[in-house]
């Protein structure tokens, strides 16, 4: 059992601000169900630009659920620039402290606000935009990602690194990767304040988010599902792993002798048509 | 508060009659069986009556019982020291869906050079035994193969199993822990070279398992020093414990039939009754083969340790195979080696039950758990728009 604190606790069991804003002025998502979490957050501001009205919806585990709550209460009222400048260790200050293992539920709240701000302000996709290289694809964290967490919480272990955004918390093969990284910070740290770093090539990426993946059970429920449910099969949403993914054959489909065609010239097809033209199918077999 | 225990894969109430047989071992007589006084030559005595008790529920002779500190110690000595007598072999088979006391002792046996075969489960949990058939060659010292797993109650048919490892001539071992006490096991008849078992998971305190190596196989001592156990396991025996697992193992042999048929009745009615009153549940393994006390459930749309939290609110105690309950990011290896949907893994929670279970504790989990579900739902951001209570806002954003 997590030792969870009083507030954790009390947030969990009493969340603050469930819901949907009808018409907001900022949404943010961030998280994924394959990941095991997601946050969406959306806000409505009054006349003199505070945040008049938070509500949210979590994806997740107690804290996950605590965390997103404390955040609403902490935003209400709030000017945007007041709220952007809350870091993911106040939203885990504001509840009395989060397991060590349990601190990226904070900082997927922090992130949240961030693509809720972001939204209202460019009237941007609202989705968490992974900036620069993905380092963890376990769990799709980038190394922009990676040096914030460092940055901001002075990290010092792969360990505490996973706990904060999960980067290496599945194959453990970027470990190595993640060490560079905290080196880096942390020497940078030392020789001179925010040294202005190379314009990172931004890639645009939105592969760990609901809308996805919600946009790819569409397109199979809608597209897909029904003509193979027309010829007594059907198939499986097993894992989405960037932009490759895992579908299963069930009923007829199982034993079907075309089932490859199947594969690339109706599932791939139409979630290319439908989510990504990048989308990659793959069966998950029983090798 | 009221609590209804149903985590009992992961541990068992000790009985009452267990407490009360191993508690005279723990105050008065407290002699060392190895001494030569009466005293302790009296724990002998009482360690060969465990022995025996052990021997008639699984059906094979006193002299291929071990005691050991428990389930894990059994795999490990299973594994290791069998694989120790034949050097000459270097394959090993298994499953992707053992327990980490098997799984992560193999995994290392590999990194030390062996060749590792982890068979696949198919969506049920159910192994393919042709694919077993091919993969098993004269290079292949061990087969280790759970006997029913921890968190689906899957049960495999360990006997043809057995019989086909035989037929090739390499040795078979099986992690029985969930199953002992649950099914009948009849090793006179199954073909079973080493099996291990733990006294916690059949009503028996912790501290103490048992690894039964039939007569004519030799495994080498993993713990080494005075002559304990024939020699094959030293250490000072843990007469309580040993005592208190010969009394739970007569206790299964008791109950065996008419406890589990009771229990199963339990289980089916908590599984039926809460997969009509919650939409977007599943069932998690093959319910033709199952342990009668196990069932794992997925709820679709939300996450297995929020379930948990709710559910211990009330005093109900359940497990989750979700990646937040344990302590680390993946979640459980056996369901994501079934190809359980994502989807499903993450909100799957098991319900073990015990013959200390009762109807009026299962029909308050019944009544409560829907609650949890709904509650949980109106939070997630995944609940589709007709399963949820609140309605979902306007769509802003234009793709991806």
């Amino acid at each position: 059992m997590w030792d969870y604190t009083e507030k954790v606790k009390e947030h969990f069991f009493n969340p603050r601000n469930v819901g949907v804003i009808e018409d907001p002025d900022g949404v943010g998502e961030v998280g994924s169900l394959a990941c095991g979490d997601a946050l969406k957050l959306m806000f409505k501001l009054d006349d003199a630009g505070r945040i008049a009205d938070v509500k949210f919806q979590t994806f997740g585990c107690g804290s996950a659920i605590a965390s997103s709550s404390a955040l609403t209460e902490m935003i209400k009222g709030k000017t945007l620039e007041e709220a952007e400048k809350i870091t993911n260790q106040d939203i885990a200050d504001f509840l009395g402290g989060l397991p060590e293992q349990k601190m990226h539920c904070s900082v997927m709240g922090r992130e949240a606000l961030e693509a809720a701000i972001e939204n209202y302000r460019t009237g941007g996709s609202g989705v968490h935009q992974l900036e620069g290289e993905v380092i963890c694809t376990c769990f799709g964290v980038t190394d922009k990602e990676i040096e914030r967490v460092v940055r901001e919480n002075n990290l010092t272990t792969v360990e505490q690194v996973t706990n904060y955004c999960k980067a290496g918390g599945g194959c453990g093969g970027c470990h190595p990767d993640i060490e560079d990284i905290i080196a880096r910070q942390r020497s940078q740290g030392r020789e001179q304040p925010a040294p202005v770093a190379p314009a990172p090539k931004p890639v645009p990426r939105s592969m760990t988010n609901i809308q996805k993946i919600k946009k790819i059970e569409q397109a199979l429920d809608e597209h897909v599902r029904p003509a193979l449910q027309a010829d007594g099969g059907d198939l499986d949403l097993i894992d989405i792993i960037g932009d490759k993914v895992i579908i299963a054959f069930r009923g007829m489909c199982a034993h079907c002798q075309v089932a490859e065609y199947t594969m690339s010239e109706v599932v791939q097809k139409r979630l290319r048509e439908f989510v990504s033209p990048d989308i990659i199918v793959e069966e998950k077999k029983q090798e | 508060m009221k609590n209804v225990y149903l985590d009992n894969n992961a541990t068992t109430r000790v009985a009452d009659e267990v407490i009360e047989a191993m508690m005279p071992f723990l105050t008065e007589f407290y002699g060392n069986a190895s001494s030569m006084h009466s005293f302790g030559g009296r724990m002998r005595h009482k360690i060969d009556t465990a022995r025996a008790q052990v021997a008639e529920l699984i059906h094979c002779d006193p002299s291929e019982i071990i005691f050991t500190s428990c389930g894990t110690e059994s795999d490990n000595t299973a594994i290791r020291g069998a694989l120790a007598r034949c050097p000459d072999k270097r394959h090993i088979i298994t499953t992707r869906v053992e327990h980490p006391a098997v799984q992560t002792t193999v995994r290392q046996l590999q990194k030390q050079g062996y060749r590792l075969t982890e068979l696949p489960v198919d969506s049920l949990g159910r192994l393919d035994l042709e694919q077993l058939a091919e993969t098993i060659d004269e290079d292949t010292a061990l087969v280790t193969i759970m006997y029913a797993n921890n968190e689906t109650g899957v049960v495999f048919p360990i006997d043809r199993i057995a019989a086909l490892v035989k037929q090739n001539g390499s040795l078979f071992h099986t992690d029985a822990v969930q199953a002992v006490g649950k099914l009948p096991i009849d090793l006179s008849r199954i073909p079973i070279d080493l099996m291990s078992i733990s006294g916690h998971k059949l009503h028996g305190p912790k501290g103490v398992g048992v690894l039964y190596v039939r007569r004519g196989t030799s495994v080498a001592p993993q713990l080494v020093g005075g002559h304990q156990e024939s020699g094959r396991r030293a250490g000072t025996e843990n007469v309580p414990g040993i005592v208190a697992m010969g009394k739970a193992c007569e206790l299964a042999r008791t109950y065996m039939n008419e406890e589990n048929e009771r229990v199963r009745q339990m289980r089916d009615r908590l599984e039926t009754s809460i997969l009509k009153r919650c939409p977007n549940a599943r069932i998690n393994g093959d319910a033709d083969s199952r342990l009668p006390n196990t069932t794992n459930i997925s709820f679709e749309y939300i996450e297995g340790e929020a379930i948990l939290l709710l559910l211990d609110q009330l005093g109900i105690d359940a497990s989750s195979g979700s990646a937040c309950t344990s302590g680390s990011l993946e979640p459980s290896h056996v369901l994501r080696a079934m190809g359980i949907p994502f989807t499903a893994v993450h909100g799957s929670i098991r319900f073990s039950l015990s013959r200390y279970n009762t109807d009026e504790e299962i029909d308050y989990v019944i009544d409560h758990v829907p609650n949890i579900i709904n509650r949980l739902r109106q939070i997630s951001p995944f609940t589709p728009q007709k399963d949820a209570t609140t309605a979902a806002p306007q769509d802003r954003t234009p793709g991806l």
